[in-house]
């Protein structure tokens, strides 16, 4: 079987889960698609996934409430040992690259990281990836009887429901005890989408001036267009963003349908995170700007006066 | 207790990378030790300025020849002695976790510390792979550490924000930007870095074979329209933008 684990948050199934459908269809490695559910309370995931797999494995555990490294780990190894899987398939956000080489060692698995692409050559699975801070596509290539691949999220496109659902099925899990504790939490909330999530974001830079400029234009114009907000290192450094809006090397990576890039100068650490966006937009004041060079619609011009136009212009 | 630091040796972020029968090739390109181990490297001696147990700081690196400039960095910011597992063959993150845990071990060490994502590969596999080699815990994407005793603690961020944690000694922390400022070698450290030690084992000692084999790498650079809009007039501009977003790109209903 291809065991995927399905990330899942506040209830629903993620658009990531989906994508790893598509990339376990397109694989061509051989077995019937499973997805696996890890967690507590997690009764309506588990029907929202039978729509795309072959079979549901459902571990609704109390212990499995939040998510744990070890736990993770432990779980997606033990259920792939069961079910003789041929591939397991973990999400490329952060948690899933956490975990997934930990379950790679313990199944004495190859491990493909971050997959961009899947194809099979006889037994052989090939995946290109991104390196060099997203400068270089490589391929590579393992074997094995059970090979863990991580997928990046935006890099395929969200299946489709299968037309008869999967079968769900209870599993037992033997658990080990973590042993990092958690003494505190810090949930970045934003009432948006999701920055991994999102189809559009609106990213600011340093250019946009001050944290009152950024939350009038950045935030202001991704409300009118219903998207993400973004920020760069430098703006978050500055304190004035949370961490959690961070785009590039030391942030999140995204890959929307559009990135809009607001007062961004474009350093080699940001375009490696956003780089493969489809479409990239930049209004920038200095027409030097690197970001301009990877740019498909671009405005040389003051964000102070652009934006609020593109705000009014959007909402009419 | 001793740590272990781990260093890449990675070009320059701002280095153009070239490739050549379809590698990456270096000859030519600015190569520096990776800026997330560079943390890493600092943490451990700021660990120790700051009181912790510690008696030993050891780098190590795997990699060909060139790697000893990196080592030598590490060296001069501090660290006691290098360990250099010198090979030119191409391991991954799962295989070369093998070595570390083999020199973890070896070396009584209590902490190992690796950049949160190497700017050679993308790979943040390296930490986690080596704490399951070992069945120790890890924390990935520090930003905040303090020993007391074996206990650790600290910040990390995780999926959707951050947390601060608590874990017992032998562990793996995975490093990244905010931890710390890396101190610049000074020139006498420079002079008695050459005079530390720096082991050199070979790759055959450790029976390590790589599980993932290297087929092609090119550089593909997504053909973008490059359409500027002339931002004069601010009205006119943002107009045309939007117009050009929701009919051509199709990005904007």
């Amino acid at each position: 079987m291809i065991l995927i684990v399905a990330e899942h948050a506040g209830g629903k199934l993620g658009k990531s889960t989906l994508e790893m459908v598509t990339a376990a269809r397109e694989s061509g490695r051989e077995g019937p698609i499973t997805l696996l559910v890890l967690g507590s309370g997690v009764a309506e995931v588990a029907n929202a996934s039978a729509a795309y797999a072959d079979q549901v494995l459902v571990a609704d555990l109390p212990e499995l409430a939040t998510y744990n490294a070890e736990l993770w780990a432990a779980a997606t190894a033990q259920i792939a040992q069961e079910g003789e899987a041929s591939t397991v398939m973990i999400g490329g956000s952060r948690s899933g690259r956490e975990y997934a080489p930990r379950v790679a060692v313990k199944l004495d698995a190859p491990y493909l990281e971050d997959a961009i692409r899947l194809t099979s050559s006889g037994s052989a699975l090939q995946a290109q990836r991104y390196t060099y801070l997203a400068r270089v596509t490589e391929t590579v290539e393992a074997e094995g009887p059970v090979i863990v691949v991580t997928v990046k999220p935006g890099s395929f496109a969200p299946a489709q429901a299968a037309g008869t659902a999967g079968e769900q099925y209870d599993v037992e899990l033997t658990l080990p005890t973590p042993r990092v504790e958690v003494t505190g939490k810090s949930v970045e909330k934003t009432s948006r989408v999701a920055l991994t999530e999102a189809d559009v974001i609106v990213t600011g830079g340093r250019g946009v001036g001050s944290p009152e400029n950024f939350s009038a234009y950045v935030e202001g114009l991704a409300d009118a267009i219903g998207a993400g907000v973004g920020a760069t290192r430098a703006v978050v450094d500055a304190g004035w963003r949370p961490y959690a809006e961070q785009v590039g090397q030391t942030g999140k990576t995204v890959q929307p349908g559009a990135y809009i890039a607001l007062g961004v100068s474009g350093a080699v650490q940001h375009l490696s995170g956003m780089g493969k966006s489809k479409h990239i937009i930049a209004i920038n004041k200095d027409a030097e700007a690197p970001i301009f060079k990877v740019a498909d619609y671009g405005i040389v011009g003051d964000v102070n006066q652009i934006v609020p136009a593109l705000i009014a212009e959007a909402r009419k | 207790m001793n740590i272990l630091t781990l260093v890449r040796q990675v070009p320059d972020a701002e280095a153009r990378v070239k490739i050549n029968a379809q590698a990456v090739d270096l000859e030519g390109t600015t190569l520096v030790i990776d800026g997330m181990d560079e943390y890493g490297v600092e943490e451990a001696l700021r660990l120790r300025e700051s009181g912790a147990a510690v008696e030993q700081i050891i780098a190590l690196a795997v990699g060909p020849k060139r790697v000893e400039d990196a080592l030598r960095t590490a060296l001069a910011m501090g660290v006691d002695r290098a360990i250099h597992v010198e090979t030119s063959e191409r391991l991954d993150a799962v295989a070369l976790s093998r070595i570390v845990a083999q020199i973890a071990q070896a070396e009584n060490i209590g902490l190992i510390l690796v950049g949160g994502q190497e700017a050679d590969w993308d790979s943040q596999a390296l930490g986690a792979a080596t704490a399951e080699r070992l069945g120790w815990p890890q924390l990935t994407w520090t930003n905040e550490l303090k020993i007391e005793g074996d206990v650790l603690t600290g910040r990390h961020d995780v999926d959707d924000g951050n947390e601060s944690f608590r874990a017992t000694l032998p562990a793996v922390v995975t490093t990244q930007q905010g931890l710390n400022e890396p101190r610049y070698p000074t020139l006498p450290n420079i002079m008695k870095a050459k005079k530390k030690e720096l082991r050199k084992d070979d790759l055959s000692q450790y029976g390590v074979q790589p599980m993932v084999r290297y087929v092609n790498a090119e550089i593909q650079t997504r053909a973008r329209r490059n359409h500027m809009i002339d931002g004069k007039d601010p009205q006119a501009a943002a107009a045309q933008l939007l117009e050009l977003l929701r009919n051509e790109a199709k990005v904007l209903s």
